[in-house]
């Protein structure tokens, strides 16, 4: 057994797992945050992304161990007090979302995608950016809608004033 | 996924010492080959001796036009990184082919490279750029590090610690991915350099990467995409499998070596 240690949400946790433990399943089972999901287990489909340290992570494909000391936010860390993070917004909006399963992973890559690209995205690199997230939904149309408006809402005030 | 324990390094000599204590133990750096392979249980190391916190092989070091790459650094930096962009685009461009925006904050270039995937992207680059394999105990020169499918010149305990090379005049890969996994089905780097041409071929050969000298020579002596359209690879030397025939992937060579000289232009 080894002990985790991770700073989740902004909060510290720890607990105990066995070294083959899974980031997912110690996220989902020792923290019970369910909203990270396991979608194919086979680093595929990136419905178990997480930010471990800033940055965009298969949890599916990361021991808890190898993870330990790091922070991670998961999308349960997006909201604030309550209100939504501008992406989960912007998928509410403009309903990037059918049955939900990938929704997590979608936000959370989202929310790297928009903070990596400093508020520079078109279409096409939204679209080249989903690579790593499948969605058996939605065709993805209204997914990259609203990963280019939460794009706007988040830079172009901040685009106005630099103009 | 079998039980395995394991290890959080500091320093490579830690490393070394403590794979050397052990019969069945492997290092990882970003894991994105080995966990799911252990997942698939297709493989069962005893230890895992993680090298991914050790700082002294991680960063990107630029001194005129020699580059040198840590090789626990994640493809996403040296996809990003301005410096080498400014003197080889193309190996920054590899990188951001390789898997997905994920994969890229956690794989390594040390990882790949000792892993010598026959369809990993950057035993291409390495190969073509003539770089040098750097260990903790001595430089390998590309052309003798690479020695078949996931077969390389390093030892059992010996750890990768960056990969070096001098800036190409010009350079370009090109890749036609898997549809599916997004590993190259074929992908082709080519560097043009004072000393000539080199061309060197992933995804496609049955002994993993390799060089293709009458490209290499054709090519030297006009450097076009043109000069490659008539070359073609022998289907016997490549891969047959659900996803595409040695024909094909001898078609793929040729089509995407014209592609990797054209953006090199």
């Amino acid at each position: 057994m080894a002990k985790v240690t991770l700073t989740v949400n902004g909060r510290a946790m720890a607990g105990e797992c066995d070294d083959r433990t899974l980031l997912v399943h110690f996220i989902r089972d020792r923290l019970g945050l369910t909203g990270t999901h396991v979608g194919c287990d086979t680093t595929q489909c990136g419905a178990c992304v997480v930010h471990m340290d800033g940055k965009s992570v298969k949890s599916c494909s990361i021991l808890a161990v190898q993870a330990s000391g790091s922070t991670v936010t998961t999308i349960e860390g997006l909201a604030v007090q309550g209100e939504l993070h501008p992406v989960q917004a912007a998928f509410n909006q403009h309903h990037g979302l059918q049955c939900g399963f990938c929704t997590p992973g979608m936000v959370m890559t989202a929310v790297d995608m928009i903070a990596r690209h400093g508020g520079q995205l078109d279409e096409a690199t939204v679209r080249q950016e989903l690579e790593g997230n499948i969605c058996r939904c939605t065709g993805y149309h209204n997914i990259v809608k609203a990963v280019l408006s939460a794009n706007e809402q988040m830079h172009g005030a901040q685009r106005q004033a630099a103009e | 996924m079998y039980a395995t324990s394991y290890h959080r390094t500091s320093s490579v000599d830690e490393a070394v010492n403590l794979r050397a204590s052990q019969d069945e133990g492997r290092y990882i750096s970003g894991g994105m080959t080995l966990i799911a392979t252990m997942k698939q249980r297709l493989a069962a190391p005893s230890d895992l001796i993680d090298l991914r916190h050790i700082a002294g092989l991680k960063g990107i070091t630029v001194k005129g036009r020699t580059v040198r790459i840590g090789a626990a650094t994640p493809h996403a930096d040296v996809a990003s990184s301005v410096e080498i962009r400014a003197l080889c685009p193309a190996i920054c461009n590899l990188a951001g082919m390789i898997g997905d925006p994920h994969v890229r904050h956690m794989g390594t270039i040390g990882g790949s490279v000792a892993n010598n995937d026959p369809a990993a992207d950057y035993p291409s680059a390495v190969l073509a750029l003539n770089a040098t394999i750097i260990t903790d105990r001595r430089e390998i020169p590309a052309d003798e590090f690479f020695q078949g499918m996931f077969e390389t010149a390093l030892q059992d305990t010996e750890i990768l610690t960056a990969i070096r090379f001098e800036a190409p005049d010009k350079a370009g890969y090109a890749k036609f991915a898997n549809p599916a996994s997004r590993y190259a089905l074929t992908g082709v780097f080519v560097a043009k350099t004072a000393s000539g041409v080199r061309v060197a071929v992933t995804g496609a050969g049955s002994g993993g990467v390799f060089r293709v000298p009458e490209m290499e020579a054709a090519l030297g002596a006009s450097y076009l995409p043109e000069s490659v359209a008539g070359i073609s690879v022998d289907p016997g030397l490549l891969m047959e499998d659900m996803h595409a025939t040695a024909e094909y992937r001898a078609n793929l060579v040729r089509v995407m070596a014209k592609r990797a000289v054209q953006s090199s232009l």
